[in-house]
């Protein structure tokens, strides 16, 4: 195939694919990234890496993760599933949607193109003016940092438009919005979180490279600009943001986890309305990332009553998905128990951010490696592992064949001693004063040894994600042949085939509830029959 | 010297944070076995028999669902509200209010990659900062360049040095001490090597300290330091760092007057010791990849004549 054949390409399988296998490639790039970090730190005054090499690589890492990895394979994912949960042939702007992964790739490149100037980005993924202004980074780095984010953030503003606008007006007959899987739910929330976040970051970024590059003040304490003033349009930014990264894996784990307990969800309505509640709450808990600066105790602790109540209905999510397996009756897939283990990661990733609402634990631990092993648990215990539940779950849609069940568990053990090996212990260094970001440290009293621990762990880790990559390459060619619906799930997607034809449908099941595909298969059972207002939906 | 907090507060304010820090531990502790309880719950129980109707248990008990759900965000608001209860108190203890105009004991500013500290007395040292045990001070948080952050774990809250802004903080040791603290914001190169010491000295050995701190420098006396003290000047070495009593008045590297009484040079990276000085006088940036000083190109001779002169700075 040429690659002006793949360029042109615009069905959303298609642009979907392109979007989950470069944050593939992206996601091998930024876990060599953290070896290397890993290597360095494995023992008390290493050598391994210089200063400056240390402080570029940890924010590519970052930064990578963050924008080519976690955000970009979210969206990939929506813009794949999204039109055939809904039913639709294809998303409502088609060559947008191509437009968008484009832009994005090109935004990828962009950044690792600032390798080759030898000067990356070292200011760190939320790059804190002043450290990120000329005089304290004189190399173009943070120019790269900037121009691509601005590229990717217009290509995630664009994907989102489509996806938002595709679930809004291309959802097939009887498909309301109480009926639509809640994958559906999640993305579509997400879209519009990412059409209000997105541009605050683009005008950070502007006003950043002004000052760079045409000498404006807007960060320059000493001129009248003000330091503060990144802080508060980053995070306003960035804290919708680590929702943006989560929200569609809690759509995911919704979808995986009811399948394999044969049961349907616990609680529809208030998965979809909590969804909601942290999407407006998102938005007024920036300063909790800002507890360390003297902004005075009662604006602070406004902040902290906010943040702490994205607790409730993040509480209540845990709780729909419990319940929905503790009523249900459990298939132990791959796939399964990657969503089991989210549920137990995420948990603990979720209580340490209650730790860092209340502020006087903040004042203590931010900026240390207990902020590390919260936001690994929120990411890779939570969004990365759902994402390889999603992987083992929808791969047979995509491809026609299954993933194999014997290298998923070990994939899954491997991954999940690894992860824990690596991280849990970052608790217990932050408890034990070891400030984020320093490229080596002295010989302090259990420092070195725990640090070993992760770092050996995060070997182990690497290799569970190169079996992981193992199994796609090989069931990809030799995995069993897995025919339309192989998990016997209840969503519009499987009545597709596999993989689906151009148009998705050939023939749109009738769309009377919220599990179509139940209702097909069990006619005396269908869940209209029990609802009772079957016309509107109803919860 | 003990790192980290949690298991050695010492002072009222990380006693405080503290206790907070385990009631929040515990809480975690608490909720997760209760979501780890319901997993295994659901993990143990017989599987359904092969054949029977799937998928209608939840849908057949929409009441009970609302209760349940109820109860559960009940719970959750009432445990969190009196989490946040808990943390108003406690800020409100570490965070004591100040009258407005009050003067700090202490200023302490962040420069890229060291802290100095300024006594109310003019004394200025870089580093190691000695307080009186017992005492609470109030600290004034400065940066001279980017943002970093002041970070005692066994003594006092966090606070970012951001430039323009002034933070405050209380500071105190319930008993004397060597305290570690750290830059716990990244500020660039050598944000790794950002170390200070709080050292809380008794009454007597404080104010013995601070009046020898307060002296000039003292005269160099033979030929290798006088020659040190000439080439100080004429290497410009007196553009960046002061020498009390001299015409070297530099504000921008650290104050040198009582260099001799420092333990640790290059904020930690090394033990203060005659091998250290002369590998910072010919090649600083061995010394501390990254850090601002220029290379002064000295000859051995030259760098031997300083390191004569430095060695007298007690």
């Amino acid at each position: 195939m040429s690659v002006g054949n793949w360029i042109t390409r615009v069905d959303h399988k298609h642009v979907g694919l392109f979007y989950i296998l470069s944050a593939l490639a992206f996601f091998l790039v930024g876990g060599m990234e953290a070896m290397a970090l890993r290597a360095q730190l494995a023992m008390p005054n290493l050598k391994l890496l210089t200063p400056d090499q240390y402080n570029q690589i940890f924010t590519m890492h970052g930064t990578t993760m963050i924008f080519l990895v976690v955000t970009p394979v979210l969206i990939g994912f929506g813009i794949y599933l999204v039109p055939l949960m809904i039913g639709a042939s294809e998303m409502v702007f088609p060559r947008l949607n191509a437009l968008s992964f484009w832009l994005q790739l090109a935004g990828g490149l962009l950044l690792y193109l600032s390798f080759a100037t030898g000067q990356a980005p070292a200011a760190g993924w939320f790059s804190y003016a002043p450290l990120s202004e000329k005089p304290f980074s004189p190399g173009k780095g943070s120019d790269y940092w900037a121009f691509a984010l601005l590229l990717i953030s217009a290509a995630m503003i664009i994907a989102a438009i489509n996806l938002a606008v595709t679930v809004a007006t291309a959802r097939a007959p009887g498909m309301t919005m109480r009926r639509v899987p809640l994958f559906v739910w999640m993305t579509f929330v997400n879209s519009l979180m990412i059409v209000f976040a997105l541009p605050v970051l683009d005008a950070s970024l502007v006003m950043l490279l002004a000052d760079r590059l045409l000498h404006a003040r807007f960060f320059d304490a000493a001129h009248g600009g003000s330091p503060l003033l990144w802080q508060h349009y980053f995070w306003i930014f960035g804290h919708p943001q680590v929702y943006i990264m989560i929200l569609p894996a809690f759509g995911m784990i919704s979808e995986i986890i009811p399948v394999f307990s044969r049961n349907a969800i616990f609680g529809y309505t208030s998965a979809a309305l909590s969804t909601v509640a942290i999407a407006f709450l998102s938005y007024g808990v920036w300063v909790h990332h800002m507890f360390a600066v003297a902004l005075g105790t009662t604006f602070i602790s406004v902040f902290a009553a906010a943040s702490m109540l994205i607790a409730v209905p993040t509480g209540v999510k845990i709780f729909n998905w419990a319940a929905t397996m503790l009523g249900g009756s459990l298939r132990l897939t791959t796939s399964m128990l990657f969503a089991v283990a989210f549920l137990l990661e995420f948990t603990i990733g979720g209580l340490s951010g209650v730790a860092f609402a209340t502020v006087p634990v903040d004042w203590e631990l931010t900026d240390t490696y207990f902020v590390v092993a919260h936001i690994h648990y929120v990411l890779f215990g939570g969004t990365i592992f759902a994402l390889f539940a999603a992987t083992y779950y929808w791969f047979p849609k995509m491809t026609g064949r299954m993933l194999d069940e014997k290298l998923g568990r070990l994939h899954f053990w491997l991954v999940v001693i690894g992860f824990n090996g690596t991280f849990f212990v970052h608790h217990i260094l932050g408890l034990l004063g070891m400030p984020r970001r320093i490229y080596t440290y002295g010989d302090i009293p259990w420092w070195g040894p725990l640090n070993l621990i992760s770092t050996v762990s995060a070997a182990v880790l690497v290799l569970g994600i190169l079996l992981f990559c193992t199994n796609l390459v090989v069931s990809l060619q030799l995995g069993a042949v897995s025919g339309d619906d192989p998990w016997d799930a209840w969503t519009l997607e499987w009545a597709a085939s596999s993989p689906p034809a151009r148009n998705n449908f050939a023939e749109i099941p009738v769309v009377r509830s919220r599990r179509p595909l139940w209702d097909l298969k069990h006619p005396d059972a269908a869940d209209w029959l029990l609802e009772e207002t079957p016309v509107q939906g109803g919860d | 010297m003990v790192w980290g907090l949690l298991f050695h507060p010492q002072s009222p304010e990380t006693e405080a944070i503290a206790s907070l820090l385990a009631d929040v531990l515990v809480l975690s502790a608490a909720v997760f076995s209760l979501v780890a309880a319901l997993v295994v719950a659901s993990l143990v129980r017989p599987r359904r028999a092969r054949g029977e109707p799937e998928g209608r248990r939840i849908l057949d008990a929409k009441a009970a669902r609302a209760r349940i759900e109820a109860i559960w965000t009940c719970v959750t608001v009432i445990v969190l509200g009196g989490l946040f209860l808990l943390t108003v108190r406690a800020m409100a203890k570490i965070d004591a209010p100040l009258e407005p105009g009050t003067a700090p004991d202490l200023v302490v500013t962040g420069h890229q990659w060291w802290w100095e500290a300024q006594y109310p007395n003019g004394v200025v040292t870089t580093g190691e900062i000695h307080i009186p045990a017992g005492h609470r001070l109030l600290v004034r948080i400065d940066s001279a360049d980017v943002i970093h952050d002041f970070w005692v774990p066994q003594l006092a809250r966090k606070m970012d040095a951001v430039p323009g802004l002034d933070g405050y903080i209380w500071l105190e040791a319930n008993k004397p001490g060597r305290y570690q603290g750290m830059c716990s914001e990244f500020c660039g190169a050598q944000h790794a090597w950002m170390h200070f010491v709080i050292i809380a000295d008794s009454e007597a050995d404080f104010s013995s300290w601070l009046k020898s701190q307060a002296q000039p420098a003292t005269q160099p006396s033979g030929s290798a330091a006088s020659e040190g003290a000439r080439l100080f000047l004429e290497k410009k070495c007196g553009d960046c760092h002061a020498i009390a009593g001299t015409a070297a008045k530099g504000g921008n590297g650290p104050d040198l007057t009582h260099v001799l009484s420092r333990e640790f040079l290059g904020a930690g990276i090394a033990r203060n010791t005659p091998e250290t000085v002369a590998l910072w006088l010919t090649n600083p940036q061995a010394a501390k990849p990254g850090n601002r000083m220029p290379d002064p190109h000295l000859s051995d001779a030259e760098a031997s004549a300083l390191a004569a002169y430095l060695g007298t700075l007690k």
